[in-house]
């Protein structure tokens, strides 16, 4: 099991890495969404040390979505989900597999770029920290719950925003905690509450989300 | 009608759309009915007998529609998640027929919900939104039912529909509760205790009285709709059999 976990890894990166322009093209969409928000609001510091946590999530949010299309469409269109699905391994550490690295190649980006664009907005090293792990414990999240929404739709037509339409209201609790831990820090209330929150969506989405996603790749492919 | 050739009643036996669709048809305009009648009763008590609010004036009322319609709106989220769970175990179409014709009626519901909550906000509160708790969390279970009913839409084999919606429900249902406590907690921490939907403190016998009569028709009139659109639901996808032919004139 954990050698089908990592022969899907290795072959997901690979091809990630074959083809860079896809994750880069994720990320310079965060990127540039985070700095229109001051274009549309106004330079003011004070107002943008307020919005910035709200706004880098909400980035990260849809920046993570535009992703979910890569995940299983191009192996549905080859036929490799095919052969993943009759593959003697469990559907579910496939499954786990490939939100690994999709996270990897989506998620972890955003963790990394995530501080230069606090930066931007005024914010102070502690509550920059904070976004960091917050982004870390909740990307994950996101990859995982947009995995089952992803396999929902795979294949439906108009899938691209039928996605974001199924996979966005459930990512709200995240957003709540994720934003909440970086204004907290600011409040001076401290971030260890909204943080352990984030872990415990994490720990929940890891036991259910590839359950749930499995059982939708297998509907999607009967 | 309901038994089985041993001369046994039996549920399974209308578990196939062929044999409930007679039966729905029969309870329906019961159902509707009760749900008229309840109504009445509901808003004469709403409207003529229960007190004016001391400090709300008779801009309070919308209470007797605007609650009901958020417990029912919560509750058929239930309801459509339990019978999604059930066509996806036992693998019965008609479970999955019942939950697709659920959820327009419980969108329908979280739309009334947020609406009549707008006019309430307004001589209240004086504006037409807040982000209170509860009504964002109404907004929320709204873009879950048109998620449900988008994600049906958008598939055309019948039977993955079915099982794909039914994904989403149950997952939806898990996300309820974390997502009800999400937003409570985002909005205690971020708003002034200025605005509080629960600071009528004591409710008169009658108010509650009003209230949970019209919870009760709109309960009826949710079984009534769901009836009525599960039969056109059963009339489309059997309409290759012989009995839809039959029942429909040979029109088809």
């Amino acid at each position: 099991m954990i050698r089908a976990l990592g022969w899907v890894l290795r072959r997901d990166l690979l091809l990630a890495f074959r083809r860079r322009g896809d994750v880069v093209n994720a990320l310079v969409f965060f990127v540039i969404v985070v700095s229109l928000f001051p274009l549309g609001v106004g330079p003011e510091a004070s107002q943008l040390r307020n919005m910035a946590p709200g706004v880098l999530w909400v980035a990260a949010l849809l920046a993570c979505m535009l992703s979910l299309a890569r995940l299983f469409a191009p192996d549905h269109q080859d036929g490799t989900l095919e052969q993943m699905l009759l593959a003697g391994e469990p559907l579910v550490v496939l499954v786990a597999g490939k939100v690994i690295s999709h996270w990897l190649m989506s998620g972890l980006p955003l963790v990394l770029m995530a501080p230069l664009l606090g930066l931007q907005f005024d914010l102070p090293a502690d509550a920059l920290g904070v976004l960091c792990v917050s982004l870390l414990l909740g990307t994950p999240v996101l990859s995982l719950i947009g995995a089952v929404g992803a396999a929902l739709t795979l294949g439906v037509r108009g899938s691209g925003v039928l996605v974001a339409l199924l996979v966005l209201p459930l990512y709200v609790p995240v957003l709540i905690f994720g934003a909440g831990s970086v204004g907290a820090v600011a409040a001076g209330t401290g971030a260890e509450a909204h943080l352990l929150l984030l872990g415990g969506f994490l720990a929940l989405a890891v036991v259910l989300a590839p359950w749930a996603c499995a059982a939708a790749l297998r509907i999607a492919m009967e | 009608m309901g038994m089985s050739k041993t001369g046994r009643f039996s549920w399974y036996y209308f578990s196939s759309p062929q044999s409930f669709y007679p039966l729905a048809g029969v309870l329906q305009p019961w159902f509707a009915g009760l749900a008229v009648a309840l109504c009445a009763v509901g808003l004469y008590i709403s409207f003529f007998v229960a007190p004016t609010d001391a400090t709300q004036g008779d801009a309070y009322r919308i209470i007797f529609i605007h609650v009901p319609a958020a417990w029912m709106s919560m509750f058929l989220y239930l309801v459509m998640g339990f019978w999604s769970g059930v066509g996806l175990v036992l693998n019965t179409r008609l479970s999955s027929m019942v939950a697709t014709a659920l959820a327009p009626t419980g969108a329908l519901f979280t739309f009334i919900a947020l609406w009549t909550g707008a006019l309430w906000g307004k001589p209240t509160w004086g504006t037409w939104w807040v982000w209170d708790a509860r009504l964002t969390s109404e907004l929320i279970l709204l873009f879950l039912y048109i998620g449900f009913m988008a994600l049906q839409a958008a598939i055309d084999d019948q039977r993955r529909a079915d099982k794909a919606g039914a994904v989403l429900a149950l997952v939806g249902v898990i996300n309820i509760p974390i997502i009800y406590f999400s937003v409570k907690w985002w909005s205690t921490l971020h708003q002034g205790a200025s605005v509080s939907m629960t600071s009528a403190p004591t409710m008169a016998k009658t108010m509650l009285l009003g209230m949970l009569i019209m919870a009760l028709g709109f309960w009826m009139y949710s079984i009534a709709a769901t009836l009525a659109r599960v039969r056109c639901v059963i009339l489309e996808r059997e309409r290759h059999t012989d009995w839809v032919a039959a029942e429909i004139g040979g029109q088809s």
